[in-house]
C-alpha cells in the first residue's frame, strides 16, 4: 500500500456501499462515514431493533435490493474502515472534520466520493409545522426504522413516487390510510407511458400500488389546491380545493412532501462548482458522466449530486469509485464502466419522464398565503419575505437570507432553501435560476459547543482505524 | 447601455463607512454616487462580530469613537431602524493578575476620555456576573458600550442613502479613475461614467489599489475574522463580553443566538470568500463553553467569516490624500471599524464641505506609510494566556498603545 491516505466515502447508502466495495475490488482502503447507526441509506434504512418484521415487510418489491446491498456491505467489514453514526462537519484543503463517538477527528482523504443523498422538498402550506404533519421521508423512517406510525388515520399528500409507495407501505402495515392527495394533475399521469418502455417494471409497480390502495378504499385524488392541514396543537384534518369546491377530511397524521431534493453542502465545502438543474429545480454540483466533480479527486454519486433514485445510487457510486481508480492510474473493467454509465443514462431518461407525470406544482410560490411559516428555524413568513425583498429591493438568496434570516438557523437553508428561492423569484418575477444559490459554511449540521478535537493525532496517523460501533 | 452622472462625490465601497458618508453629505446637500462591487455591507461592515464598544481602543481611536457613541442611540431616526442596537455594556475580561493590571492601565490612561469605566474584582464578578466562569480573576466594564447587528445596520445606512437622495449602484465595481482638470472620471460597471469633484476610497480590502493608482502604495493586508453561532439559548449573557489581550469575544443577541469571535479564517480560492477553520473553531467554541458554563450543552448551529483590512500598526487610514487634492480615503480599520464607521462617515462628510474636522484624525493619516521606517514594535500581545488562539479581539486593540 501507498502512503498516500486513503480514500474518503461520505455515506453508506446505495450510491456509497458500491462505491466502497469497488474501492476494495481494487485493493484500496476507504473509510466510509454515514450518520445512521447502520448502512442502507434512507431507502433501505434498517430497523433499530429486531422487530419481527421480515425484509419483505421492510422494503416490498425492493427487499432483494435491500437485502443484496447490506450484505454486500456486510462482506467489507475487516476491509473498509467504517465510522456509523459520524457527522462530517466541515471540509477544506483535503482535510475533514468528523464528529464521531463525541470528539471531532481530522482525517486527511486522498479522494472523496460524496454520497449525502437527499431530504424531502418542502413546499410549506398553512398548518405544516403542526404536530402529527411529517414529511414523505420522515414518515417512511419511522415505519421503517423505529416500527411506529405517524397516525392512527393518516392522510398522503404532495406530489411524486414516493407519495403513492409510502402510502402502499403504511396500507400494507395496517394502518388507515384516508386519503392520498396529488398535487399533480390527473392528465400529467398520462406521461407515464413514455416511462414505460425505459423501466416497465416501475411503472406497473406505481399502478399496483394506486390499484391496491383504491382497492381498499382510500380516497385517491389528483389536481388537488389549497392544501392546509388544520388543528389545535395537533392536526386533525386536510383541507384542499378540487374542481372549485373545497373539501375536508378528519385525519391525526399527515405525510407530506413534493419530490426530493438533494444534500449538497459537502460538494460545496469541497469547492465544486455548480449548475442550475431545471428537472430539480436545484443548483447542482457539476459532475460528468463519470461522476467526477470539477475539483480534482472529488466524486460525485447518488441522489446527493442530483435526484435519480436508489438504483441509479448503485451504479454511480461503483462508477464514481471506477473513475477515482482511473485517476489513479490503476487498472479497471472499462466494459463494466460503459455499461455503468449507459444504464445510468437511460435511468436519467426515466427520471425525466417520471418528472412530467409529478410536475412541480407551478403556482404554489406565488400563491401561499402571506401568513405560512417558510422558515421553520428562524420563524420567518413568506409574508415578511415578500416584504424584505421588496422593501429593500431584494434578487438574491444570500441577500435574502442577511436582511430577513431566512435559512440562517439549525437547518442552515436545508428545509428552506427551496421554498424561500422559490418565493424569492416569485415576488421579483425572475427564473428561479437567476436568484443564486445559498453559500454553505460549516457546520453541515449543528455541532456541540464542548464538542473536543480527538487528541492531536498527526494527519497520517489521524486515518488509524476506528473501531466501528 | 451607458449612463453618465456628474456629481460632487463618488464613493468608492458601501461598506458602513461609504454609506454613512454617503448618508452625511446628502444631509449636507451634495451630490452623491455610492458605488460598490458587490452589494452594500456584505463584506466587512456586514460580516463583523458586532460589537459596539469603546473599550480597549487605543486612546488616539477615542475621539472618534465617543462621535460615533452618540450616533448609535440615533439609528432608528438616522436609517429607520435600531439594528438591534443594544446598550448592554462590555466587559473585558482578565484571567490572571497582569492581565487586570492591563485592564488597570488602560482605565487610568483613558481616564480623561469619558468611557467611564469601571474595574470589577472577583467578588464583584461572583455577584454580578455569576453566569462567568470562576476561573476570570477580574474584569472592567464600560456600562456605555453594547453590540448591534452588523448585517441589518449597514444594508440599512445604504438604503437611507437611497432614501436620501444618493444613487447607491451595486454590483458597479470601477474599473477606471482618473484625474482630470476639475475633479476625477470614473468608469464603472457595465458602462457607467461619472464625473466627480471629489473621490471617497472606503473600498475596505479592495482599498489599496485605488491608493496605489495614486501613488500612495500602504502596507494593507487582509484577515478573515470568523464568527460561531450558536442556537437560540435563555437569556444568560447580560453584557459583550471581550478578553484582554485576545482569546475570545462573546455577545446575545435578543433572539437568543449566542455570537463568538476569535477564530481567523482562511481565503478560499476566490480571496473575496472565506471560510474558518475547523480546528480553531473547535478551540473557540470549548473555550466559549468553559467560560460560560450555562453554554456547556449549547450547539453551535453557523459560521460566518468576512474579509477585511488589516493596517500593520491597527489604525485605519482617515482623511485626505498626500498627493491627490479632491481623494479621501477611510479603510483599514483592522477588525475594529464597526462601532466608529458612522463617525467616519460624518468626519468624512465635514472634510468635503469645510476641507477639517474638529474631530482629530491626524494620527490616521495616510501620510504615516510615506515617512522612513521606524523599527516594529512588537505587538505580540497574546502569546501568554490564551488557549483560544492568537487573534486578539476585534474592535479592540487593548492598552498597549
Amino acid at each position: 500500500m501507498s502512503e498516500r491516505p486513503q480514500p474518503l466515502i461520505v455515506g453508506a447508502g446505495p450510491a456509497g456501499i458500491r462505491a466502497a466495495e469497488a474501492l476494495v475490488a481494487a485493493g484500496l482502503c476507504p473509510l466510509v462515514v454515514d450518520e445512521a447507526p447502520a448502512c442502507g441509506g434512507q431507502i433501505y434504512r434498517q430497523r433499530l431493533v429486531q422487530d419481527g418484521r421480515s425484509t419483505k415487510d421492510l422494503y416490498g418489491s425492493e427487499a432483494g435490493k435491500a437485502e443484496r446491498l447490506h450484505a454486500a456491505f456486510a462482506a467489507l467489514e475487516g476491509r473498509i474502515d467504517y465510522w456509523p453514526q459520524a457527522l462530517l462537519w466541515n471540509l477544506r484543503d483535503g482535510v475533514a472534520d468528523i464528529a464521531v463517538g463525541g470528539t471531532s477527528r481530522r482525517v486527511a482523504y486522498d479522494g472523496l466520493v460524496l454520497a449525502t443523498g437527499a431530504t424531502d422538498r418542502v413546499l410549506p402550506v398553512p398548518g405544516w409545522t403542526l404536530p402529527g404533519v411529517f414529511t414523505l421521508g420522515g414518515s417512511q423512517v419511522a415505519l421503517k426504522a423505529q416500527g411506529c406510525a405517524i397516525g392512527s388515520r393518516v392522510v398522503f399528500a404532495g406530489s411524486g413516487p414516493l407519495l403513492y409507495l409510502v402510502a402502499w407501505q403504511y396500507m400494507k402495515a395496517g394502518v388507515e390510510v384516508a386519503a392520498v392527495l396529488d398535487a399533480a394533475p390527473a392528465s400529467a399521469k398520462l406521461n407515464l407511458i413514455k416511462a414505460l418502455p425505459l423501466d416497465p417494471g416501475i411503472v406497473l409497480r406505481g399502478a399496483r400500488f394506486v390499484a391496491e390502495l383504491r382497492l381498499r378504499g382510500v380516497v385517491i385524488r389528483s389536481g388537488i389546491e389549497g392544501l392546509r392541514f388544520e388543528g389545535e396543537g395537533r392536526v386533525s384534518g386536510v383541507i384542499w380545493r378540487e374542481g372549485g369546491r373545497e373539501r375536508r377530511l378528519a385525519c391525526d397524521g399527515v405525510g407530506y412532501g413534493l419530490a426530493l431534493r438533494s444534500e449538497t453542502q459537502l460538494a460545496d465545502l469541497a469547492g465544486c462548482a455548480f449548475r442550475f438543474n431545471q428537472r430539480d429545480r436545484a443548483w447542482l454540483p457539476v459532475r460528468d458522466a463519470a461522476g467526477r466533480a470539477s475539483v480534482a479527486g472529488v466524486y460525485l454519486a447518488g441522489d446527493g449530486a442530483g435526484i435519480a433514485g436508489a438504483d441509479a445510487a448503485e451504479r454511480a457510486g461503483e462508477r464514481a469509485a471506477l473513475a477515482l481508480l482511473e485517476d489513479r492510474d490503476l487498472a479497471i473493467d472499462k466494459a463494466r464502466a460503459v455499461t455503468l454509465e449507459a444504464e445510468l443514462a437511460r435511468i436519467g431518461k426515466l427520471r425525466d419522464a417520471l418528472e412530467t407525470a409529478f410536475p412541480f406544482p407551478a403556482h404554489w410560490a406565488e400563491t401561499i398565503d402571506d401568513a405560512t411559516t417558510l422558515c421553520r428555524c428562524e420563524e420567518i413568513t413568506a409574508g415578511s419575505i415578500r416584504e424584505a425583498v421588496n422593501r429593500l429591493d431584494i434578487s438574491e438568496i444570500n441577500r435574502l437570507k442577511a436582511v430577513s434570516r431566512v435559512g440562517m438557523g439549525r437547518c442552515q437553508g436545508r428545509m428552506c432553501s427551496a421554498a424561500s428561492a422559490e418565493v424569492l423569484a416569485a415576488a421579483t418575477a425572475k427564473p428561479l435560476d437567476a436568484v443564486g444559490r445559498l453559500r454553505a459554511q460549516a457546520p453541515v449540521k449543528p455541532i456541540p459547543l464542548a464538542l473536543q478535537l480527538a487528541a492531536d493525532l498527526p494527519e497520517a496517523a489521524a486515518n488509524l482505524p476506528e473501531a466501528a460501533e | 447601455m451607458s449612463r453618465h452622472l456628474d456629481i460632487d462625490v463618488a464613493i468608492i465601497g458601501g461598506g458602513l463607512v461609504g454609506s454613512s458618508a454617503a448618508l452625511a453629505l446628502r444631509g449636507m446637500g451634495f451630490s452623491v454616487a455610492l458605488l460598490d462591487k458587490g452589494f452594500c455591507g456584505a463584506q466587512a461592515s456586514g460580516v463583523n462580530y458586532g460589537g459596539v464598544r469603546r473599550q480597549g481602543r487605543p486612546r488616539e481611536q477615542l475621539p472618534l469613537s465617543q462621535r460615533a457613541h452618540a450616533i448609535w442611540p440615533r439609528l432608528k431616526e438616522l436609517i429607520g431602524i435600531d439594528g438591534e442596537f443594544l446598550r448592554s455594556g462590555h466587559l473585558k475580561l482578565a484571567r490572571s493578575e497582569a492581565e487586570m493590571a492591563a485592564l488597570e492601565a488602560y482605565a487610568e490612561a483613558v481616564a480623561d476620555q469619558g468611557l467611564d469605566l469601571e474595574l470589577v474584582g472577583h467578588n464583584g464578578l461572583r455577584e454580578r456576573f455569576p453566569w462567568i466562569d470562576g476561573s476570570i480573576l477580574g474584569a472592567s466594564l464600560c456600562a456605555g458600550d453594547g453590540h448591534a447587528n452588523p448585517r441589518l445596520v449597514s444594508a440599512a445606512f445604504a438604503s437611507a442613502a437611497r432614501r436620501a437622495g444618493a444613487h447607491v449602484l451595486e454590483n458597479t465595481p470601477v474599473t477606471g479613475l482618473t484625474r482630470n482638470g476639475k475633479g476625477f472620471a470614473l468608469e464603472a460597471g457595465e458602462g457607467i461614467g461619472l464625473s466627480a469633484r471629489v473621490v471617497i476610497n472606503s473600498a475596505g480590502a479592495w482599498a489599496d489599489r485605488f491608493a496605489t493608482d495614486f501613488g500612495e502604495p500602504v502596507p494593507l493586508s487582509r484577515i478573515y475574522p470568523s464568527m460561531i453561532v450558536t442556537e437560540p439559548l435563555a437569556p444568560v449573557m447580560t453584557v459583550n463580553i471581550g478578553m484582554e489581550g485576545g482569546g475570545i469575544y462573546a455577545r446575545q443577541v435578543e433572539r437568543g443566538n449566542v455570537v463568538v469571535g476569535g477564530e481567523r479564517g482562511l481565503p478560499l480560492d476566490d480571496p473575496d470568500f472565506s471560510r474558518p477553520r475547523g480546528a480553531g473553531a473547535l478551540a473557540i467554541m470549548n473555550r466559549t463553553a468553559e467560560i460560560f458554563p450555562a453554554l456547556r450543552h449549547a450547539q453551535a448551529i453557523r459560521f460566518w467569516s468576512g474579509t477585511e483590512a488589516a493596517m500593520p500598526d491597527r489604525n485605519p487610514v482617515i482623511g485626505f490624500s498626500g498627493t491627490t487634492p479632491g481623494l479621501l480615503h477611510a479603510f483599514g480599520f483592522t477588525g475594529a471599524g464597526f462601532q466608529i464607521a458612522p463617525g467616519v462617515g460624518e468626519v468624512l462628510a465635514e472634510l468635503v464641505r469645510d476641507g477639517r474636522t474638529p474631530t482629530p484624525i491626524d494620527a490616521f493619516s495616510i501620510t504615516r506609510f510615506s515617512r522612513p521606517p521606524v523599527p516594529p514594535e512588537n505587538h505580540d500581545r497574546t502569546s501568554h494566556g490564551s488557549g483560544a488562539g492568537p487573534h486578539p479581539e476585534p474592535q479592540s486593540r487593548g492598552a498597549s498603545t
